[in-house]
């Protein structure tokens, strides 16, 4: 299974640990990623609300040229995205590209300013939904080496993964990461709030109302006795795992909760060695995850 | 053939044509046309008089064509063809011009006006020559009648008719009528017991003589027409013999296998050979093979050996009964929406999260808990949320109205108030109160204290106390609320059922949008079905609270008694027909009758119209490549004549 | 009076159950619309065969009107659906026989929409009305030799200028 590969800007950056270990776990689930040529900011952050026509076609050029990577023959191009807001941006300006053609008008004269093309077959996914559906549970299965056992992981998926809706779960409480998790053999708290918003976007402008959510977040994975939670989109790790000092400040409380990649969890199950996987780079030490793990 | 003879009468409807339309020179104008021996105008044509020119004029002039200009013939079409038929001339041998509602009624000026009446004339005298004399259809009529469905509508049918010494035949799927009302502890709005007012229609069901009850059973096949329906209904094995069982009852206790109770929505516990309630009708058991042991392992017997009747079965067979009807009242009800299809309202996930039907069998003192309103841990809830709207009025799950939801959750909540005091919360949109007494029932309920926050229960969650609690943005206070409670009651939109697309199949009637079943009417025909003989009452055609499932069910033994008295049933002559000689057997034809009347004839290599199936709408005509297919009184020869002639003026 | 203006002829195929009824209530609702309509009853929509449209255009109409029930609504089901995908069919073989596409339409109308069934008629007659009489080009005979003389001379020029690669 060959994809074509957008790391998007907090990949190569603040979210160096979610790459290395995607980078890790990709190739033992048989998961090859051609890295698109020459990609540039997926459109997300203000650009959005400033201008939509901008972003989408930020997003557009980022399709354009996955649609010209070689996937070994493959009918059409998938375009794995480990971020969520690179997934969500790259999901909507296909929709818009695909469904408005008003704004198709637009895209595809931006595009052909700068001599390109979208033909519209690629498709999006996020990394996710490329292991769950694609690779297959059973495959992950046959993969574990050291099963996370007693290991109490809350599963949080964050608010853009499953958004549109119609993507590949349940856009209020979806259950495919609470699956992987549960194969990788850690015991998976029910979490409500999975899909609740961590408070990341806010955080510089209305810091109050961030830190609000943020232990709401953190309150229940504790309360339920979580060791850690596991995340898929590097805005709610770095938001739920640095900013975990400035709510522990602003609420009196005590949290010491690691936030991992599930990315991360795979790799130790699967008994790669943790540096390869980054583990331990999170504010919040890792290391009480590792002890109860036996590594 | 006789020299053809029209006869051409146009009415002044008092002014109401003659104001704008000179009548005088239209019918000058009529008395030029080809064939037209007498040209008269007159002041009602409809009246007994006007009547009575035609009537000479066809005795003492020869007259054998009418054209009547005046009203619409959607008004008086039958009456003229009336006056015809009275002296012997066939009824078919009629037109209509319409020069009152589509001419001087919406026409400004008068010389506009006459030439559009000399020209709608012209047509109707033009296709008068073409018509055909037509004969009425009769049938005979079966006096039986069948109802589907056993709950409250399907019973009061089925009372209705057999008071009418009139035979019905009730089929209920379930081994005992009373559907949903009998889960059902209070009504609204006067708070009656549900099951004190159903129970005696139940056990006269039982004993009336005119009814023939089958239980546990269900229609898998209807061919035929109205007045002689061949149903087979299936009636399934029930493992005891309702002519030996007495309904003692030992069967039942001392059987070993429990199962989930369907009536108490898996609130309670039933054994595997069961009656769904203590006052079921009939009052006798069935065995549920999914769960007997006798069945699943293959051995026990301990049912079998204990009936001091010896009413155990099981080698009994699904058995196949088939018989002819005149009618068919379809009253097969909704199912309450499974609200685990959307994961917010936390139903499946919270144990203290119920339905509606499921906190009516908790307050009802029959019920698991003996009314007493208790959570999961046997503790009394101080404070209950009841959302309304679950899956109704929601574009993600039924976009309409699920109707009564809005009173039996002011209903749940009185009772509620009143069984354990504490707090009632009531989340809604709009409350849509429309009934005899109900919005003073409202009134009642907030007079009790019963809380009412405006604004649909977005999501059940569990606080950082580990308690329930409902959020919803308050749309009063405009503020977003995470409010506390115990126990939720979630008011479930009322759906179709969940075969609600095979019923409709074997029926043979339609299904709106809404997937509920098709009236003929939404307005004038609310029981009819686009297939005639066969009618609807009750929830099946959409969700209806119990006053108005009662006067459906009502009305539908009305309307099949019309049918089935008559004794013959009539069917409209016009429909359409083959001619063989042209007939290529393209099949063209064929997939486009809506009512499948149109049948490939293997050994002729053409195609043939069940005339009794037929509705004469004439589509596949319009279709038919090689002119082979003709429908009366609606032929290519008149119709264009009638262009010819409208289009010449 | 309007003696000058043109006045066209606008022959209209109603179903029995929806649009005449509509029809009907334009009238109790003394609704005033256009004289220019002559309306035909059908049982169904569906029975209206291509070949009325057609006889009416040859006999001098100007403009045609089907309408039958909404979609959903049909009495006999589904008989309005064949005629918007007949209507559909003759849109363009009308539009090749020359017909301005102002003279045909296909509308629904319900029992209860007599003031869109005027709405209708209104639009109809002041949509053709620019458009001036039909020109039948078929159907007549001497018409038919007239067209194909017109054709034959069209054809000349075309002949020499585009021939094929």
């Amino acid at each position: 299974m060959r994809y074509a590969y957008y790391p998007g800007c907090s990949l190569k950056s603040s979210a160096y640990d979610y790459e290395r270990s995607t980078r890790a776990i990709c190739p033992e689930l048989g998961v090859e990623l051609e890295e698109i040529h020459d990609w540039n900011c997926c459109g997300a952050t203000a650009i959005p609300s400033v201008d939509p026509t901008a972003s989408a076609v930020l997003a557009a050029r980022n399709l354009a040229l996955a649609e010209a990577t070689d996937v070994n023959g493959a009918e059409a191009v998938t375009v794995a995205a480990a971020c969520s807001s690179c997934y969500a941006m790259l999901t909507r300006a296909l929709n818009y590209y695909r469904e408005d053609p008003a704004m198709r008008g637009l895209i595809g004269q931006a595009l052909a300013a700068g001599g390109r093309t979208l033909a519209g077959t690629v498709k999006v996914k996020h990394l996710l939904e490329i292991i769950v559906n694609d690779v297959g549970l059973e495959a992950v299965k046959a993969l574990v080496r050291k099963p996370l056992s007693g290991l109490k992981v809350a599963p949080y998926y964050g608010c853009l993964i499953v958004r549109p809706k119609g993507a590949f779960d349940d856009a209020e409480q979806p259950m495919a990461l609470d699956r992987l998790l549960a194969v990788l053999g850690a015991q998976v708290v029910p979490f409500e709030r999975k899909t609740k918003c961590c408070g990341g976007a806010l955080m510089t402008t209305k810091e109050k109302s961030a830190l609000r959510l943020n232990e709401d977040l953190l309150h229940e994975a504790s309360s339920k006795g979580a060791d850690v939670i596991a995340v898929v989109c590097p805005m709610c790790q770095m938001n739920l795992d640095a900013y975990q000092s400035n709510v522990n400040t602003a609420y009196g409380t005590h949290y010491r909760m690691p936030v991992m990649y599930f990315t991360q969890l795979m790799g130790l199950a699967f008994g790669l060695n943790e540096r390869r996987l980054a583990v331990g780079k999170g504010t919040v030490s890792h290391a009480a995850v590792l002890k109860r793990m036996g590594v | 053939m006789p020299e053809i003879r029209v006869g051409v009468y146009i009415c002044h409807c008092g002014s109401n044509i003659a104001d704008k339309v000179k009548v005088a020179e239209v019918c000058d104008f009529a008395a030029t046309l080809p064939g037209v021996a007498v040209a008269r105008d007159y002041q009602y044509m409809c009246a007994d008089p006007g009547q009575e020119l035609i009537r000479r004029d066809i005795q003492e002039r020869g007259v054998n064509r009418v054209v009547v200009a005046s009203c619409s013939p959607r008004m008086h079409e039958p009456t003229f063809r009336k006056v015809l038929e009275s002296v012997g001339l066939n009824g078919y041998y009629f037109e209509m011009a319409n020069i009152r509602e589509h001419v001087s009624w919406v026409t400004e000026d008068p010389v506009a006006a006459t030439r559009k009446a000399k020209a709608l004339v012209a047509g109707a005298v033009g296709r008068v020559e073409l018509h055909e004399p037509l004969e009425e259809r009769y049938t005979v009529m079966n006096k039986t009648t069948l109802v589907v469905g056993g709950g409250i509508a399907g019973i009061e049918a089925a009372l209705k008719i057999a008071a009418s010494g009139n035979s019905v035949w009730l089929v209920e799927k379930e081994p005992s009528i009373g559907g949903n009302m009998a889960k059902l502890d209070k009504t609204f709005p006067t708070l009656d017991c549900s099951a004190c007012i159903l129970t005696p229609k139940m056990v006269s069901v039982a004993q009336s003589e005119n009814i023939k009850l089958l239980t546990y059973a269900e229609v898998v096949k209807v061919d035929g027409c109205v007045g002689n329906f061949q149903v087979t209904i299936k009636k399934k094995a029930r493992s005891v013999d309702l002519a030996k069982c007495t309904g003692c009852g030992i069967c039942t206790s001392k059987c070993v296998v429990k199962v989930p109770s369907e009536f108490d929505g898996g609130l309670a516990m039933r054994k595997a050979i069961y009656t769904p309630f203590p006052q079921a009708v009939p009052n006798k058991p069935a065995i549920d093979r999914e769960h007997c042991r006798q069945f699943v392992v293959g051995k026990c017997g301990v049912c079998q050996k204990l009936c001091p009747a010896g009413a155990v079965d099981y080698d009994q067979v699904d058995e196949d009964v088939t018989e002819t009807f005149g009618a068919i009242i379809v009253a097969t009800g909704y199912q309450q929406m499974d609200p685990s299809v959307g994961p917010q309202w936390g139903y499946g996930r919270h144990e203290n999260v119920l339905t509606a039907l499921q906190f009516e069998r908790l307050v009802n003192a029959s019920g698991p808990t003996g009314g007493k309103v208790k959570m999961k841990n046997g503790e009394t809830p101080k404070a209950i949320a009841i959302l309304h709207c679950v899956g109704s009025r929601d574009v993600n799950y039924h976009e309409s109205c699920s109707r009564f939801c809005c009173m039996y959750g002011l209903k749940l909540a009185h009772l509620a108030k009143e069984k354990m005091g504490g707090e009632v919360y009531n989340f809604y949109i709009d409350l849509r109160c429309f009934g005899k007494g109900y919005e003073e029932f409202y009134n009642r309920v907030l007079d009790e204290g019963v809380h009412f926050i405006r604004g649909k229960g977005a999501e059940v969650i569990t606080d950082r106390d580990g308690r329930l609690a409902v959020r919803v943005e308050d749309t009063l206070l405009g503020r977003w609320r995470e409010v506390p409670v115990d126990m939720a009651v979630l008011s479930a939109a009322a759906e179709p059922r969940a075969d609600a697309e095979r019923v409709a199949q074997v029926l043979g009637i339609q299904r709106s949008r809404d997937g509920f079943f098709l009236e003929a009417h939404p307005k004038l025909e609310p029981l009819k079905t686009a297939t005639d003989g066969v009618f609807i009452a009750g929830c099946c055609q959409g969700p209806k609270d119990i006053p108005d499932s009662v006067a459906q069910g009502a009305g539908a033994a009305a309307e099949a008694l019309s049918l089935v008295t008559a004794g013959k049933v009539k069917i409209s002559p016009v429909i359409a027909g083959v001619n063989e000689e042209r007939c290529s057997g393209c099949k063209v034809c064929v997939p486009l009758c809506p009512y499948t009347a149109i049948a490939y004839d293997e050994e002729k290599k053409i195609c043939r119209v069940n005339e009794a199936v037929c509705k004469g709408c004439g589509t596949c005509v319009a279709s038919c490549p090689s002119g082979a297919l003709s429908v009366k009184h609606f032929t290519n020869q008149q119709i264009f004549r009638q262009i010819e002639e409208v289009a010449a003026v | 009076m309007s003696g000058a203006e043109f006045e066209p002829r606008i022959i209209g195929f109603l179903c029995n159950w929806c649009s005449y009824a509509g029809a009907d209530l334009a009238g109790v609702s003394r609704l005033k619309y256009p004289a220019n309509i002559r309306i035909i009853r059908v049982m169904c929509s569906g029975r209206v065969e291509p070949a009325f449209v057609l006889k009416a255009f040859a006999e001098g109409a100007d403009g045609v009107l089907i309408s039958g029930c909404h979609p959903g609504d049909c009495h006999y089901l589904e008989g309005n659906h064949k005629a918007a995908a007949r209507a559909r069919m003759m849109e363009r073989l009308l539009a090749q026989f020359g017909v301005e596409p102002q003279r045909f339409r296909l509308a629904w109308a319900s029992a209860n929409e007599g003031e869109k069934f005027a709405g209708i008629v209104k639009e109809m007659v002041e949509a053709i009305r620019p458009l001036g009489p039909f020109r039948r080009p078929f159907a007549r005979m001497d018409d038919l030799a007239r067209l194909e003389t017109e054709a034959r001379k069209d054809a000349e020029p075309a002949a020499g200028g585009e021939t094929g690669a």
